[in-house]
């Protein structure tokens, strides 16, 4: 396992727990330990956190990556005290931003539902190759409000489901209920706004609608949901 | 030549005959390491140490240098593994009476000493020791503390039983017997006496290590009379947790801590007075800096003071190493003889006498005072070379063959680690590799016929259970104990989730300790095991051994580490430590509960080898490696075989280098079983351990080649100065043109006047911190040869530290007898030079500040060599890519391991040998060429090979396809794939080195890297603050 196997979503479970500050050691760049830079790939990502960290209101000084070789044990005690100092200054979480706990913990979970979804929308920039310092610039705090201001949901049109369970059957998270004449409904709490529907929905019936930015329509109620195909008219009962 | 020999005798072992077997004098690193390279490939060994346990001097050291790595805990390993193998038989407190016969088949006579217990009953538990009225000396304390007259040499010895020493009253004059009382197992038999075992091997490894100079036989020390005198050996364990003041430095007069310690340089080294020894001991230099900066660690106040005549930082590393020693606060390294004054009566302080250019004679008080002894050949060692008929140099080393050192003078004995002269352990470890494929080409059809397969019980089917952990705490002995309290940790282990069993132990590695956990994990059901110890590191691949003993999967093991992560971090903070262990615990068991069985697989190996390069290391590995019975392909990239020794002449040994590569390269083409590819390039390199596919380009064609193995020797080449006027006026030579033309007896040079060499041209710069090892003695060499060509001519050598290391200290001396001026600058001072007219002639006009002197001296010079870095060669840098293997910062290959795997790479399968790793001298080339053939031998001689089961899986419907894994996975370990649902991500697990980058990036969670899987790691870090957590 190595730096870059450090998820996301590790560092705001973390931050969700209550932790005060998230600590990532790496080796230095050039001496990974894999042929990987899997550093690198640390590094890219703490940028992008510290951004997402920003917009909720947390301090991103809580999350620190530093590189530190196995034997530059002085080093590290200096790191890691003067990481402990600056988070003693900066109290603890969410107190020291002055936030109130119960809103902290809700745009917390908020964010870590979107993680599928940012990981997905980010995917070239995390794959960026640069150099160190221009990892600093990577992410701008426009781009990761738009981010989440601009943030796409899927809803599958009941009027125009044909309940063919394509999409049913594609969803990498089961995400979609459904059945055979059963039009599909997405469960908005489990979807992570991959687009595989969208993608895979037969043209010619084109139900998954796209939505940017606006609230999603309530999903049909379950009891209209079954077709009733020899009336050739509109689904529902 | 020697290679005939052993060939011929090859031919003389009976068809029938059983003599795979090999025998290993010496349990040291260098033995342990030959014993368990033999055994993996397939011999019979007989591991045989005249001490009471394996593990030799390394055993002692606290750490080594240059990555300070704690020195038992990367060597105890190894001894487990070593009594683990199923091929070795270690036979300890064992000397070797006489050696019968010849290679292929030596009779040779054991003597197994009394050690009055009975190794099979006895448990290691020390009852007996703690009823032993006898105090003794502590011999591996370096006796700076005292132990019992029955004791257990340390506590990580192998094997782990105790053993009587002479000072028992019983075998004194039969007073006391307690001991045999007090065992509870009847393990003690007073009366046992000394056994003889006769037994056969085809071949003989000597790995006797050396003894250090003692400096008690030259009064001018105050060794042995003065108190605060210690040895380097005596520091190291008063270093060490596990020594006489478990690692406080507390100085013998009063056992208070020294303050102000000097270290003086060259004990018994670099001396032609009578009693010293002539040659340079080769590692004191870097072992004192390691003693200073662990010092410092100790304590940051303490000053220090280095008093040494040259700072011989040679080795890889060792150059950055010396620099951090010499920027610690107090620290000053003073370049001065000295000699020590007097004992101070009241304080027991000792004075040392010294002079300083800047300050001439002045006398200082030190607390302490630490003597950098050198290397000693092994004690009785004139007994010992006739009891294996083997010949010795003039130092009393083992005499080898000048072009492959690990040959002794008979065939069928070789020498490996110390014995061959003073080196140190890296180079101890490669020389036992070579060993093994020496021992290999002599034995090669006997290979696997006595070796035996390690069976273990069969795994339990842990599906059904609940789950039940068990957590171990180790002690350490005081590493982890003196600042954790371990009794408190046990209790709380014990009420947490899952835990059904706890234990403490003082060394949880330790032999005993380990046989029962796998017990335990038996009789108490456990299917989940966490050690709470060091670091997996170094430890895990033992204790997952262990679980597989116990009978259940290894993967459902976990360690804590409670000594890197907190014993040595947190020593003065005893309470939060012992809080601090108990989360780290806790979060290790919530881990453990989800920990899945994964099935390592057997991956089929290829039994071709690859070889790239072919300079001398390429084709010495490529000769052994055939001379085994493995076809080999060399690739070399120019169209001739030899590389750089293709510009060599002769060496500081007097080697006739062409006539020695000529002989090498014929044998190579000779080969049947080496197919050499010259002009070639690498174009492609895939695969992976045991399957490599490596596509070459040569003569115009491509040709894919399949092969287990690959040994990379793409050498290095000389740095083509810009200073001092180089390629601006042809009298100005590199030191390898400078071979060249006095080879050619080039009249213009051979006629000179004066010849000045100016060393570290290029080298021991900030751009390039590091030095290339070799010139000082290649300058040596060449002022010697000049010097007899022309006895008239002057010849100057400017340099920083004279770094003749080793034998080539007379050489260095006898240079400066033949009157080779040497005059030493200092780096801010460098020597000047131009091109003048002087009295119609025109010369070289070199000026160079003296710094004994303190003036600035001219030198009309006819011409110049210079001593030109050794630099990576240009090639290296595409290698290393195509192969994947890592380099250092300074362009050299990074092994896997700087003391202990040497030679390998850390990418499993490709091994590394000659300058391409780091410059060295033909010999040592030569040395780690066969070290790099034997380690390729280890995989080369398995029909399969194990791969992690740590690797990454796709879960096939969650996998929408968006490339994220793919791009991360630098290894090309996933790939798309077109199924019923569209294109999946595979991965390919034989590829994948279980990075978990791969899962890092993906969005689904399609991907996850087994053993280090969401929920395992989410588990664990809601156990980090379990209260917050559990409010969640």
């Amino acid at each position: 396992m190595c730096t870059g196997r450090v998820d996301l979503s590790f560092i705001l479970r973390a931050f969700s727990n209550g932790t005060d500050g998230v600590f990532i050691g790496g080796c230095w760049p050039g001496e990974c330990h894999y042929i990987t830079d899997g550093n690198i790939h640390a590094l890219n990502m703490v940028n992008l956190c510290k951004k997402l960290m920003e917009h909720i209101g947390v301090n991103p000084q809580r999350l620190r990556l530093e590189w530190l070789s196995a034997s530059e044990g002085i080093r590290f005690a200096e790191v890691m005290n003067d990481f402990g100092n600056q988070l003693k200054n900066l109290g603890p979480l969410g107190i020291g931003e002055g936030i109130d706990q119960d809103e902290l913990k809700s745009k917390l979970q908020e964010v870590t539902k979107l993680i599928p979804y940012i990981k997905l929308v980010k995917k070239d920039k995390l794959a960026l190759r640069l150099k160190e310092e221009e990892y600093n610039e990577l992410y701008t705090s426009d781009e990761v409000d738009r981010l989440f201001s601009e943030v796409l949901s899927y809803y599958i049109d009941p009027d125009k489901c044909q309940a063919c369970q394509i999409c049913f059957r594609r969803c990498p998270v089961e995400a979609i209920e459904g059945g055979k004449n059963q039009i599909h409904v997405i469960d908005q709490d489990i979807c992570i706004k991959c687009g595989t529907c969208f993608e895979v929905c037969p043209p010619r019936f084109a139900a998954v609608n796209k939505i940017s930015g606006q609230p999603v329509p309530p999903p049909i109620p379950e009891e209209q949901r079954t077709i009733v195909r020899k009336s050739k008219g509109k689904g529902g009962g | 030549m020697e290679k005939e020999t052993a060939e011929g005798q090859l031919l003389k072992i009976p068809a029938d005959g059983n003599f795979g077997d090999v025998l290993v004098v010496g349990g040291g690193i260098s033995g342990i390491q030959a014993a368990l390279d033999l055994a993996t490939s397939g011999f019979r060994v007989f591991l045989v140490d005249k001490a009471p346990t394996i593990g030799g001097k390394m055993a002692q050291l606290d750490k080594t240098f240059p990555t300070n790595d704690c020195s038992m805990c990367i060597e105890s390993p190894k001894f487990i593994e070593c009594a683990r193998h199923p091929n070795i038989e270690i036979l300890t407190y064992t000397e070797v009476d006489s050696v019968e016969g010849n290679a292929g088949d030596f009779k040779v006579t054991l003597i197994k000493k009394p050690r009055y217990i009975i190794e099979d009953k006895c448990t290691g538990c020390t009852v007996c020791v703690e009823y032993c009225p006898v105090k003794v000396p502590d011999q591996f304390n370096q006796n700076l503390s005292s132990n019992k007259a029955v004791h257990i040499y340390f506590s990580q010895a192998v094997p782990l039983v105790t053993y009587i020493d002479e000072n028992c009253l019983y075998l004194k004059d039969k007073k006391c017997s307690i001991c045999v009382g007090a065992c509870k197992n009847k393990a003690i038999d007073l009366h046992q006496e000394a056994e003889k075992v006769e037994i056969k091997v085809g071949a003989i490894v000597l790995a006797p290590g050396y003894e250090i100079f003692d400096p008690k036989l030259r009064g001018d020390y105050g060794y042995g009379t003065m108190e605060n005198v210690v040895t380097s050996l005596d520091f190291e364990r008063l270093l060490c947790a596990t020594g006489p003041h478990e690692g406080e430095i507390l100085r013998p007069s009063d056992k208070k801590h020294p303050h102000k310690i000097a270290w003086i340089h060259c004990v018994g080294s670099r001396q032609v007075t009578p009693g010293g020894n002539s040659y340079c001991s080769a590692v004191c230099c870097s072992y004192i800096q390691k003693q200073v900066i662990l010092a410092k660690d100790h304590d940051a106040e303490m000053q220090a003071a280095i008093f040494h005549n040259d700072i011989r930082s040679y080795g890889k590393d060792f150059e950055r190493f010396y620099q951090r020693a010499e920027k610690l606060p107090g620290v000053k390294f003073i370049r001065s003889y000295v000699s020590i004054g007097k004992e101070i009566p009241e304080t027991k302080n000792i004075t040392i006498i010294y002079a300083t250019d800047e300050d001439g004679v002045k006398e200082e008080e030190f607390d302490l005072v630490v003597l950098g002894v050198g290397l000693n050949p092994p004690a009785a060692v004139k007994g010992l070379a006739e009891k294996f008929g083997i010949e010795l140099n003039s130092y009393q080393f083992c005499k080898n063959n000048p072009v492959n050192p690990i040959e002794t003078s008979r065939p069928g004995i070789f020498v490996s680690g110390a014995f061959q002269g003073p080196i140190d352990i890296p180079e101890s470890v490669v020389t036992a590799s070579g060993a093994e494929a020496l021992c290999g080409q002599l034995l090669a059809r006997r290979r696997g016929k006595l070796a035996k397969e390690r069976i273990y019980p069969p795994e339990r089917d842990v599906s059904e259970e609940e789950t039940r952990v068990g957590v171990f705490a180790c002690h350490c002995g005081a590493n982890i104990g003196r600042v954790v309290n371990i009794p408190s940790l046990v209790e709380y282990a014990k009420t947490l989730d899952n835990v059904v069993h706890a234990e403490e132990g003082l060394f949880i590695c330790s032999t005993d300790a380990a046989e029962q956990i796998a017990n335990t994990i038996r009789e108490k059901g456990l299917n989940r095991v966490v050690v709470a110890a060091c670091t997996p590191k170094t430890h895990e691949p033992l204790f997952r051994d262990t679980l597989r003993e116990g009978g259940i999967n290894q993967y459902f093991f976990d360690m804590a580490n409670i000594r890197e992560h907190c014993s040595w971090v947190h020593s003065r903070e005893k309470e939060d430590a012992t809080q601090k262990a108990k989360d780290i615990v806790r979060m290790s068991v919530a881990r453990s509960a989800l920990l899945q069985p994964l099935q390592e697989f057997d991956l089929p190996v290829n039994k071709t080898a690859l070889v790239v390069g072919g300079g001398v290391a390429g084709m010495t590995s490529a000769l052994s490696l055939a001379n085994q019975g493995f076809e080999v392909y060399l690739v070399e990239k120019e169209k001739d075989l030899g590389g750089m020794a293709r510009r060599l002449h002769y060496t500081l040994e007097g080697l006739d280098v062409q006539a020695y590569l000529q002989d090498v390269i014929r044998k190579v083409y000779q080969h049947q079983l080496i197919h050499v590819l010259t002009d070639a390039t690498i174009t492609e390199v895939s695969g992976y351990v045991g399957n490599f596919i490596t596509k070459v380009q040569s003569e115009g064609r491509i040709k894919e080649i399949l092969h287990g193995a690959a040994i990379l020797a793409t050498g290095a080449a000389e740095y083509k100065p810009t200073e001092y006027l180089y390629g601006q006026d042809d009298r100005v030579l590199t030191n390898l043109e400078l071979e060249e033309q006095i080879t050619k007896r080039e009249e213009r040079l051979i006629n000179s006047q004066s010849l000045v060499m100016i060393q570290c041209v290029g080298c021991r710069q900030e751009d390039r911190n590091y030095c290339a090892r070799i010139c000082c003695s290649q300058s040596v060499k060449n002022a010697l040869k000049l010097k007899k060509i022309n006895p008239q001519m002057d010849v100057y050598i400017l340099f920083r530290d004279m770094r003749t290391y080793g034998f080539r200290e007379d050489y260095y001396r006898e240079a400066s007898n033949k009157d080779v001026k040497f005059i030493r600058y200092e780096p801010r001072n460098k020597p000047q030079m131009e091109a003048v007219e002087e009295g119609g002639q025109s010369i070289l006009k070199v000026t160079v500040t003296d710094p004994i002197l303190g003036q600035e001296l001219a030198i009309a010079a006819d011409s110049i060599a210079l001593a030109a870095a050794v630099i990576p060669s240009a090639g290296s840098q595409e290698i290393s890519r195509l192969f994947k293997v890592a380099m250092s910062p300074d362009g050299f290959f990074q092994e896997a391991h700087v003391k202990l795997r040497p030679v390998d790479f850390a990418a499993e399968g490709i091994f590394l040998c000659g300058t391409a790793h780091y410059p060295k001298h033909m010999a040592e080339t030569i040395s780690q060429a066969y070290g790099a053939a034997g380690r390729a031998v280890t995989l080369l001689s398995q029909d399969s090979v194990r791969a992690s089961g740590s690797v990454a899986e796709v879960n096939e419907s969650a996998c929408i396809a968006c490339g994220a894994c793919t791009a991360a996975c630098a290894y090309g370990a996933i790939q798309f794939e077109d199924t019923k649902q569209g294109k999946k991500a595979v991965v390919n697990p034989a590829l994948c080195k279980g990075d978990g980058l791969c899962n890092a990036v993906c969005p689904t969670g399609a991907v996850s890297l087994k053993h280090y899987t969401d929920e395992e790691i989410f588990r664990q870090i809601d156990a980090a603050v379990p209260d917050v957590a559990a409010a969640r």
